[in-house]
């Protein structure tokens, strides 16, 4: 029964890494405002769609994903635009409820532009499954475990080691301090949407092979890879992905040694379990209010 | 003065009668419909609204029904249950619709059903599920093929193949929930024993755990996946991935192009039952169904430049019966209707051939559906 647990990991390293890509688009935000963006899943939805699109109307692979990339950064600095910045004195909540609103406004829009279907794009590397002790795994899980390996790592260089990635994490922390020290606070709001964007859009073409794209489903993706992201510590692009590959693993695991009616419940009991254990997740710092 | 006067009122009331006799022949037929034309189900309820409004439209156009015109009048209910009843009472109440058509799925049905079983108003469901006429209800019809037959159609093939071990999988919510309990109900008549059950989310990317469990299950002879949307793309393509040798069924749900799509060449071989519609070009001369479908799918096809869903067929079907009944009992009142639909006999569809009774409110046998067989991206007619 070896290679059934196998294919039981395999399975659930590739919603896992899902999982995890969509996770990791929370943290940007996150870390520059302290604000959930739950139109992240949209942005996914809008890079899958218009790779789809821009591909269908003739161009080869790469040119559409850098095009609808930039589409999507264009739709995500908009968002910045017109309407968090007009409400950037109200409070963390609000501006919460606000992207729900704009995830409802873009799923329109995307439902009018590009209808209704759902759609695929091809595998990058072919569909012959790779072959693992009897165990079988698409090459296109690869690519979604690599593009997230890769985005951890670009993450970790950008706030740790680049003026524009500090200057984000200090208006986070304190925007008034920041904006006295010289940073432009408006410019790092509207670059960390534009980043979070590109991270939904590269996120959304490397999985769509795999899960489809249609102009809802970004609901469903966007809310596995909150969870994923609030498992292993929301603001944390490691966490974020230790999260979606928990959630999947637990996922598959459940279907495949206890029951696949129960799968959804056991995965979130793990998360309320851990929750109630570390509130700030996995591999996330303690909060300090300073009073 | 006196006979003035009886006169007078005389003349009064010829006027008011002729009055009303006018305002009868001017009347139009009203129809009412609630569709989802957003949301979850938009894929199915978009097609609906459009045949509507084109074949009222069309007849309008030519004269419309008996001399009176057809009024349509749709609201889309989101696929929320509580918009449809909502609607269902507005269309009765402010709209005075003759007869409903809509309810594109189950759950929006029957939300209606509690508003027009009181009201007593003729309504024809768009949806799939069996409660919707099972028990009958008076003033409630459908005309969709059920998952029940479905699973009947399913079990029948796999008898005749000598397959009497099967694996279920389906998604966990509606039309998979509600596909997997009539599968279980029915399995036993064919004399198919389901040793496998496994089930999915809507949503869920990848479901190999579910499919490497039935792998390893003893004695399976075949797989039936019951569900809808991506799903059972997503089914195909892993069973293809863990190259599972036992053949794969799929329900009437993905009896669509975008299926075939979806699931590229892991789709070869997959059989699943299919309403006419969907093969028209592949039915047989002789086939009472080949004229109605093919001008049908033609005329879609033309006016809206994608392919017809077996959804824009249901509601033509709604549409047609429902207005054979209006001509046959000669006017629109509610209750002549409603008893003429209940007689509606040998009407051919888009979903095969309609012939209701009073405990049959469908009207449909599994001759309705053909089985096919994907091949080479195409459908292939076996049965």
């Amino acid at each position: 029964m070896l290679e059934s647990s196998i294919q039981f990991i395999l399975a659930g390293l590739t919603s896992g890494a899902i999982y995890a890509l969509v996770g990791l688009g929370f943290t940007i935000i996150y870390n520059a405002s302290h604000v959930i963006n739950f139109a992240q899943g949209e942005f996914i939805v809008i890079g899958g769609m218009s790779t789809v699109a821009l591909m269908a109307a003739g161009l080869p692979l790469p040119v559409a994903i850098m095009l609808a990339t930039l589409v999507t950064m264009a739709v995500g600095m908009a968002l910045a635009k017109f309407a968090i910045q007009p409400a950037r004195d109200a409070d963390v909540v609000a501006l919460i409820i606000i992207t729900i609103g704009a995830s409802i406004f873009l799923r329109g829009i995307v439902q009018l532009v590009f209808g209704k279907d759902i759609h695929s794009l091809p595998h990058f590397s072919g569909e012959t499954p790779l072959n693992l002790m009897g165990a079988t795994l698409m090459p296109q899980s690869l690519w979604v475990m690599g593009v997230a390996a890769a985005l951890i790592l670009v993450m970790a260089w950008f706030f740790n080691a680049t003026l524009a990635g500090k200057a984000m994490l200090a208006t986070a922390y304190n925007a008034l301090a920041a904006r006295l020290m010289g940073v432009d606070t408006k410019w790092v709001l509207l670059s960390a949407f534009a980043l979070s964007a590109l991270l939904g859009a590269v996120g959304g073409i490397v999985v769509t092979p795999i899960t489809f794209v249609s102009y809802e489903s970004g609901i469903m993706l966007g809310l596995k890879g909150f969870s994923a992201a609030v498992l292993g510590g929301l603001g944390n692009g490691v966490g974020a992905v230790a999260g979606g590959l928990i959630l999947g693993i637990v996922e598959s695991m459940s279907a495949g040694y206890i029951s696949s009616a129960y799968k959804d419940a056991i995965a979130f009991v793990i998360i309320l379990v851990v929750l109630v254990a570390r509130p700030n997740g996995l591999f996330g710092k303690k909060g300090i209010d300073r009073v | 003065m006196r006979g003035f006067k009886t006169i007078a009122g005389l003349a009064v009331a010829g006027c008011a009668l002729a009055l009303s006799w006018s305002a009868q022949a001017a009347d139009p037929v009203r129809i009412g419909a609630f569709l989802s034309v957003t949301g979850p189900a938009s894929f199915l309820g978009e097609p609906e609204k459009k045949t509507l409004e084109m074949y009222v439209d069309r007849l309008n156009k030519q004269g419309g029904v008996q001399g009176r015109k057809i009024e349509l009048t749709v609201y889309d209910d989101g696929g929320a249950p509580d918009k449809a009843a909502t609607f269902a009472k507005r269309l009765i109440q402010s709209d005075n619709a003759d007869i409903l058509i809509g309810g594109t799925t189950t759950g929006t049905s029957m939300a209606a059903i509690k508003i027009v079983e009181p009201a007593g108003v003729p309504f024809i469901s768009l949806a799939g599920g069996i409660d919707i006429v099972e028990p009958v209800k008076k003033w409630v019809f459908k005309t969709p093929h059920t998952d029940r037959m479905a699973a009947e159609k399913v079990f029948s093939d796999l008898k005749k193949r000598g397959l009497t071990k099967v694996a279920l999988i389906s998604e966990n919510a509606g039309f998979g929930k509600s596909g997997h309990d009539q599968s279980l109900l029915v399995a036993p008549n064919y004399g198919i024993e389901i040793v496998a059950d496994e089930v999915y989310s809507p949503k869920d990317p990848d479901v190999t755990a579910q499919l490497t469990k039935i792998k390893n299950t003893p004695g399976v002879q075949a797989i039936f996946n019951f569900g809808f949307g991506q799903g059972p793309a997503i089914v195909t393509k892993n069973h293809k991935q863990l190259a599972i040798t036992q053949p794969l069924y799929q329900s009437h749900g993905v009896a669509s192009k975008d299926y075939i799509r979806l699931s590229g060449d892991a789709s070869d071989g997959v059989r699943l039952p299919a309403a006419g519609l969907v093969i028209a070009d592949q039915l047989s001369a002789t086939d009472p169904q080949k004229p109605v479908v093919a001008a049908f799918k033609k005329e879609y096809e033309d006016a809206f430049k994608s392919e017809v869903s077996t959804f824009a067929g249901h509601a033509y079907d709604g549409l047609q019966i429902a207005l054979a009944a209006i001509m046959r009992a000669g006017s629109s009142d509610k209750a002549k209707v409603r008893d003429e639909i209940e007689k509606t006999s040998g009407y051919v569809g888009t979903g095969g051939i309609v012939s209701m009774s009073a405990t049959d409110h469908m009207g449909l046998n599994l001759s309705a559906f053909h089985m096919v067989e994907i091949a080479k991206g195409d459908w292939k007619m076996v049965d």
